[in-house]
C-alpha cells in the first residue's frame, strides 16, 4: 500500500518563562492509503500535539517544532510555507476536532462554514457551493438539509455539529482526515451513529484516517493500526488485533487492564496502573514510564528503549521481555 | 437465566423512592411568565438496599444527576417520597434536614471545580466537621488526618491547596470530604468520567474499598455502561426522566427486556477488535427529544425499532415482569418469550 504520510521523528517543545515543556519526542508513524491508525494516549500524552505540529497549529510561540519531518504526497509539511500550508490544510487534509460546541463559529451560518472551504480552496461560487453543501450535509446524514443551511451551531445537537464539522472536513474530499477525539463530547448513542457514518465515508471515499482518541474500544472497532503513545513516545505500535491479543509494553498492558469490560462474567477487580502521569516539564531521560511500571530494572532509568520488533510489524519499546520474563538480549 | 434475586425484607431498603418527580419551571417574556415546565425527572420509583451499589445510567440530559441531587434534598421535589432509613426527607424543613444530611453524602463529578482553589486540602475535608460541629480542636485534625490515609493521601499534604494536585488526587480529596462525617449512604455522580483511564481504575477500586470497610451504599451515577456494571450490584437506566429498566447487574447486561437497554449495550464499543468485528450493532436513529416537549405515551417511542401505536397512546406501566427485574416497555414479556424460557 503507497503511503500518504510519513512521520519521522517530531519533536515538539513549548517554552515558558520558567520551563520547557516536552510534548512531543521523537515521533516517528506512517498512514497508508485508505487505512485508519488509531493513536491512543491518556491527556498530555503528547498525542494531540504531535497532530496539530503536522498541521502547524502549533501557536508559536512558545510553541516550536524543534525538529522532524512529515512527507505528505512528496513534500514535506514542516517546511512549507505558510501559503502552501494553508493550501494543504482543508483541502487535503481535513481535520474534525473535539468539542463541536466549541469548534463552529456561533454567529456564522452552518451554509457559510460547510462553504468556506469550498469556496477558499476550489473557487466556487456562491451557488456551487451551496449545491455542494446541501451534497455534503446529506451525505453525512443531516435530515431536510436545505431547510437547515440558514440555520446557526446553536439550533444544533452535540451529534448533529459534529456531523457538520465532518462535512466541512470532508468539502474538498482530502485524502487524509485527522480526527482528533470527535467523540469524546458525545454520548455512547451518538457516538455509534458517529463511528457508523465515519466507517461508511471511509469506505466511500476511500480516506486514510488518522483517529486520536484515549477510548480503547472505540479504537478496537474502527482502526487497523494502532499507536499508542506515553509522555511524547510511541511506545507500542501494531495492527489493532496484534496489540489487543498480545500488548508487549506494561503501560498498554496496564490501559488494557484498567478497562472493564461489558462481556466480563464476575467481578474481577480492576488493574490499575499506580502513579501518576509523567510531568512533562522534565527532559526525558531514560524509559518515561519507569515510576509507574512493575517490571522496570536498573538498566530502564539509564536509557530510554527504542521501539523494537517484536514480531512481523508489531514494536514496542521496553528493556523487557514480558513473555520470557527476562531482559531483552 | 433463573431469577435468582431473593425478596428482601423492608428493614434492608436503606432508601425507597416512590414516584419522585422534579420539575423545573420556565419563564419567559417581561414578566417572567411561567410558560412551561422541564420535567427533568418524572415519576420514578425504586429501593435501594443497604450495603449495596446501585447503578444509575442514561444518557446526557436524562435526568439522573437531578435525580441523585433530589434524593439528597439538594432540590425539593415538585412531587413523591424520598425515605431514608424510615423518615420521609421531602416532610422535613430545618434544622431536622441539617441533621438528616450527616448521613447521606455526595461525591460530585468535576474535581476541578467541586473543590474551593482558596482552602487547602485540610480545610476543605475539615469543613463538614466544623458545620456539624462533630469533632474539635486535636480530635478534628486527627480525624481529617485519618480520612486522608483512607483515601490514599498523604495527611503531610493537608496544608497544601487543591491546584497542587492531579485529577485523581483531587477526586480522593473529594471522596475523604464525603466521607467525613461518617455517613451510609454517598450518591456518586459521575464521580470518574473527568479522570484518565489510568487513574478511572484507582478511583474506581478505592470507592469499592471503603465501601467494603465502611459498610457504605452507594448510588452511583454515570453514562459508562461498562463502568457501571462492574461496580453495581444492580443498575437502572433511565431515559428522559423515567425509568426504562432496575434489574440485577448480569441480568441487565445478558437479558436486557427494554429497547433502549438494548441499544445502550449495542453501542458501546467492546475493547476487543475481533468480538467488535462480529458484532451486530442496534444504532439508534436521531437525537434525544427535549425534556420541555416530551413524547406522549412511551418517551421512548421516537426512536424505538419496535413501537406500535399503543407506545404513542398509552405511559407503559413500571412494572416487575419476573423476580427482581423493573421494566417500563408495553412489549417487555415479549422479549422474555422470544428467549425461549
Amino acid at each position: 500500500m503507497p503511503e500518504v504520510l510519513a512521520v519521522k521523528d517530531l519533536v515538539t517543545k513549548f517554552y515558558t518563562d520558567t520551563e520547557t515543556v516536552h510534548a512531543v519526542n521523537g515521533v516517528s508513524f506512517h498512514v497508508d492509503e485508505a487505512e485508519t491508525l488509531g493513536v491512543v494516549g491518556e491527556s498530555g500524552c503528547g498525542k494531540s500535539v504531535s497532530m496539530h505540529s503536522l498541521l502547524r497549529l502549533i501557536p508559536i510561540p512558545p510553541g516550536r517544532i524543534e525538529s522532524g519531518q512529515a512527507i505528505f504526497q512528496g513534500r514535506d509539511l514542516l517546511r512549507m510555507s505558510p501559503g502552501e500550508i494553508r493550501q494543504v490544510r482543508g483541502a487535503q487534509i481535513g481535520m474534525v476536532f473535539q468539542d463541536p460546541m466549541t469548534s463552529l463559529n456561533p454567529v456564522i451560518t452552518i451554509e457559510k462554514q460547510v462553504a468556506e472551504p469550498l469556496l477558499i480552496h476550489r473557487g466556487m461560487t456562491n451557488a456551487e457551493a451551496r449545491t455542494r453543501v446541501v451534497e455534503l450535509l446529506t451525505h453525512v446524514g443531516i435530515p431536510c438539509p436545505e431547510k437547515r443551511l440558514a440555520d446557526y451551531p446553536h439550533q444544533f445537537s452535540g451529534g448533529m455539529r459534529q456531523r457538520v464539522m465532518i462535512a466541512m472536513a470532508l468539502a474538498c474530499s482530502p485524502s487524509l482526515l485527522i480526527a482528533d477525539e470527535p467523540t469524546t463530547a458525545l454520548d455512547v448513542t451518538i457516538q455509534a451513529q458517529f463511528v457508523e457514518l465515519v466507517k461508511k465515508l471511509r469506505d466511500d471515499f476511500q480516506m486514510s484516517i488518522i483517529w486520536i482518541t484515549h477510548d480503547l474500544g472505540v479504537i478496537a472497532g474502527i482502526a487497523q493500526r494502532v499507536a499508542v503513545m506515553y509522555a511524547g513516545f510511541i511506545v507500542e505500535h501494531a495492527t489493532v488485533k496484534e496489540l489487543y491479543a498480545n500488548p508487549q509494553h506494561p503501560y498498554t498492558r496496564g490501559l488494557l487492564g484498567s478497562l472493564p469490560r461489558l462481556d466480563e462474567t464476575r467481578s474481577v477487580r480492576l488493574v490499575n496502573i499506580k502513579g501518576l502521569p509523567p510531568d512533562m516539564c522534565q527532559p526525558p531521560v531514560g524509559c518515561p514510564f519507569v515510576p509507574r511500571c512493575p517490571y522496570a530494572f536498573d538498566h530502564c532509568k539509564a536509557e530510554n528503549p527504542p521501539l523494537a520488533s517484536v514480531n512481523n510489524g508489531h514494536t514496542s519499546a521496553c528493556w523487557w521481555d514480558i513473555d520470557l520474563g527476562k531482559p531483552r538480549g | 437465566m433463573p431469577a435468582t434475586v431473593e425478596t428482601t425484607p423492608s428493614s434492608n431498603i436503606l432508601l425507597k423512592v416512590e414516584n419522585l418527580k422534579m420539575h423545573f419551571p420556565v419563564f419567559r417574556g417581561v414578566f417572567r411568565r411561567r410558560v412551561g415546565q422541564i420535567k427533568a425527572v418524572d415519576g420514578i420509583s425504586f429501593d435501594v438496599i443497604r450495603g449495596e451499589t446501585l447503578g444509575l445510567v442514561g444518557e446526557s440530559g436524562c435526568g439522573k444527576s437531578t435525580a441523585g441531587r433530589t434524593i439528597l434534598q439538594l432540590y425539593r421535589p415538585t412531587a413523591g417520597s424520598i425515605i431514608l432509613d424510615g423518615e420521609d426527607l421531602s416532610k422535613i424543613h430545618g434544622k431536622a434536614l441539617r441533621h438528616r444530611r450527616r448521613k447521606m453524602q455526595m461525591i460530585f463529578q468535576d474535581p476541578y471545580a467541586s473543590l474551593n482553589p482558596r482552602m487547602t486540602i485540610g480545610e476543605i475535608v475539615s469543613e463538614p466537621l466544623e458545620v456539624h460541629d462533630t469533632y474539635r480542636g486535636k480530635e478534628k485534625s486527627e480525624r481529617v488526618a485519618y480520612l486522608l490515609q483512607v483515601v490514599g493521601l498523604n495527611p503531610l499534604y493537608a496544608g497544601r491547596y487543591p491546584h497542587e494536585f492531579s485529577g485523581g488526587q483531587r477526586q480522593r480529596v473529594g471522596i475523604a470530604r464525603a466521607l467525613a462525617l461518617d455517613p451510609s449512604f454517598i450518591v456518586c455522580d459521575e464521580p470518574i468520567s473527568a479522570l484518565d483511564v489510568s487513574i478511572q481504575a484507582q478511583v474506581v477500586n478505592l470507592l469499592e474499598d471503603i465501601q467494603k470497610k465502611m459498610g457504605l451504599t452507594y448510588l452511583f451515577i454515570a453514562h459508562d455502561l461498562s463502568m457501571v456494571r462492574h461496580i453495581s450490584n444492580r443498575v437502572a437506566v433511565m431515559y428522559l426522566g423515567k425509568l426504562m429498566e432496575l434489574a440485577d447487574r448480569a441480568e441487565v447486561y445478558i437479558d436486557p427486556l427494554h429497547p433502549y437497554t438494548q441499544a445502550l449495550l449495542s453501542a458501546i464499543p467492546i475493547p476487543d477488535p475481533v468480538l467488535e468485528e462480529q458484532r451486530k450493532r442496534v444504532i439508534l436513529t436521531g437525537d434525544v427529544p427535549s425534556p420541555a416537549n416530551p413524547p406522549s405515551g412511551c418517551v421512548f417511542h421516537t426512536r424505538c425499532m419496535y413501537a406500535e401505536r399503543v407506545c404513542t397512546d398509552k405511559v407503559p406501566d413500571w412494572r416487575e415482569a419476573h423476580a427482581g427485574h423493573w421494566v417500563a416497555c408495553h412489549f417487555a414479556e415479549r422479549f422474555i418469550k422470544t428467549r425461549g424460557d
